[in-house]
């Protein structure tokens, strides 16, 4: 890999992850991550949605004039969703009743959006179907993580339901976590998705914190200054 | 100010006009792409789908031709909560029907309307009840899904004869079908719009055996 793709990948998942770096995409985020499946079928689902609207936007970034951009991008990627739901309907029903929920929620996800204007436009396809794809892992972490919290804390189980999503093999992987658990109804309604999203900021931010002040750490120590000063009792 | 725009002006809005209007046609052109090619599974899916949701209600001991093919009007459709688009579906064996699916909604769920579909023999006992479409809370209300819970099995065998008006209702209120941890709206209100499907049923018995053997 080459030090461009390295630090797009590095960017998607972490230093400019969509969902805890630039807080996009938060309504569908917000709404749907009640529990592990969910978090995974709208993950998915805007994996594939933005992988695909980078790199059409990235085809035809020298045929559009700058001032009528956005327009042209809101209706490629309006036009993107509704065909994959009409293709899910035709080919696969089964996994159309399970994500079909999901898909009206890609178009009201901005970071498809912003990713098209703010780097699919101005590099060649292969960098932008890569950006896509580190952008949407990043979001579906996200996704996955918060759901995995809400569901732990809400119903004391996790990965419940994943036969919705993965097909009769994953039908044992409830994993009951806490027995005789009586819910905790604040973590899977929407309180508790606001609630859970700062935590997730919070411990990113607070671990970033901490690799700075070690880089800082390591760095030698700048000479002392020479001027003497006398102290007597404390300096505040 | 001047009326008419410097020409520079006027041809970035020809171009600009110009370029978005083909995109338009483009993407339209292949979303009804898209559509056309599709529209046929579509539709196929959508009644294979159907198909196996009634099939779920109706034990097949109790019809040999498709339930989607004896689809019937329904008389007084607003005591089962439905608008006039509902139907029931009959089910034929040998020419009798020997049951019937009605749709039911309850509108007093926790989030909303919860949709039903129950299938009652001529006899008047549940073969089966299944929520469609609903928006309860997940985790808690959700449970009248059958692929979360077996709690709608609960009904299998119910009938007026056996269990009296005042049986239908949750454990809670005195009834005999138990609740589910935490929610209690939303059994009461399915509890409740099932009975309303067996009174639908008793009452209008002769209209709905009789439309149906004409077919």
């Amino acid at each position: 890999m080459s030090t461009e793709q390295t630090k797009l990948m590095m960017n998607g998942l972490w230093n400019n992850n969509p969902a805890l770096v630039q807080l996009l995409g938060l309504c569908p985020l917000l709404a749907v991550t009640g529990s592990v499946v969910n978090a995974l079928g709208l993950g998915f689902a805007t994996l594939l949605v933005l992988v695909g609207s980078n790199l059409l936007v990235s085809l035809i970034r020298n045929h559009v004039a700058d001032d009528i951009r956005l327009p042209v991008f809101v209706m490629i990627i309006a036009a993107l969703v509704t065909i994959a739901e009409l293709t899910m309907q035709a080919l696969t029903y089964e996994l159309y009743q399970i994500l079909g929920i999901f898909i009206p929620l890609i178009v009201t996800n901005c970071a498809i959006l912003g990713r098209a204007d703010a780097y699919a436009r101005k590099n060649p396809p292969h960098l932008a179907v890569l950006d896509g794809l580190s952008m949407g892992l990043g979001f579906a972490v996200v996704l996955v993580l918060l759901g995995a919290m809400r569901e732990l804390l809400g119903q004391g189980t996790l990965f419940a339901d994943m036969h919705l999503l993965l097909g009769p093999m994953a039908q044992n992987w409830t994993l009951v976590i806490i027995d005789d658990y009586r819910g905790f109804l604040f973590a899977v309604l929407p309180p508790g998705a606001f609630v859970g999203m700062g935590l997730i900021i919070a411990a990113k931010n607070t671990f970033d914190q901490y690799q700075k002040m070690q880089k800082l750490k390591a760095q030698p120590l700048a000479e002392a200054g020479s001027k003497r000063v006398r102290v007597t009792g404390t300096i505040a | 100010m001047s009326l008419e725009a410097p020409t520079s002006l006027m041809a970035s809005i020809r171009t600009g006009a110009i370029s978005l209007g083909v995109f338009a046609v483009l993407t339209a052109a292949a979303i009804s792409l898209t559509y056309v090619a599709g529209s046929e599974s579509i539709a196929a899916n959508k009644a294979a789908a159907k198909a196996r949701a009634l099939a779920e209600v109706m034990p097949p001991h109790l019809y040999d031709q498709s339930l989607l093919s004896a689809p019937q009007k329904l008389v007084d459709y607003g005591e089962l909560n439905v608008n006039s688009e509902a139907v029931g579906y009959a089910a034929v064996k040998s020419g009798n029907t020997q049951a019937i699916v009605l749709p039911v909604i309850a509108k007093d769920g926790y989030s909303g309307a919860i949709s039903l579909l129950v299938g009652i023999d001529q006899h008047g006992f549940i073969q089966g009840v299944r929520a469609i479409e609903h928006k309860e809370t997940p985790g808690l209300g959700d449970k009248v899904e059958r692929k979360k819970s077996p709690w709608v099995d609960s009904f299998n065998g119910r009938s007026l004869a056996n269990t009296p008006a005042d049986d239908w209702a949750v454990t809670k209120d005195g009834g005999v079908f138990d609740g589910f941890t935490g929610a209690t709206i939303t059994p009461r209100a399915v509890v409740n719009a099932v009975h309303q499907g067996l009174l639908y049923h008793q009452r209008h018995h002769n209209a709905l055996y009789s439309v149906a053997q004409e077919q």
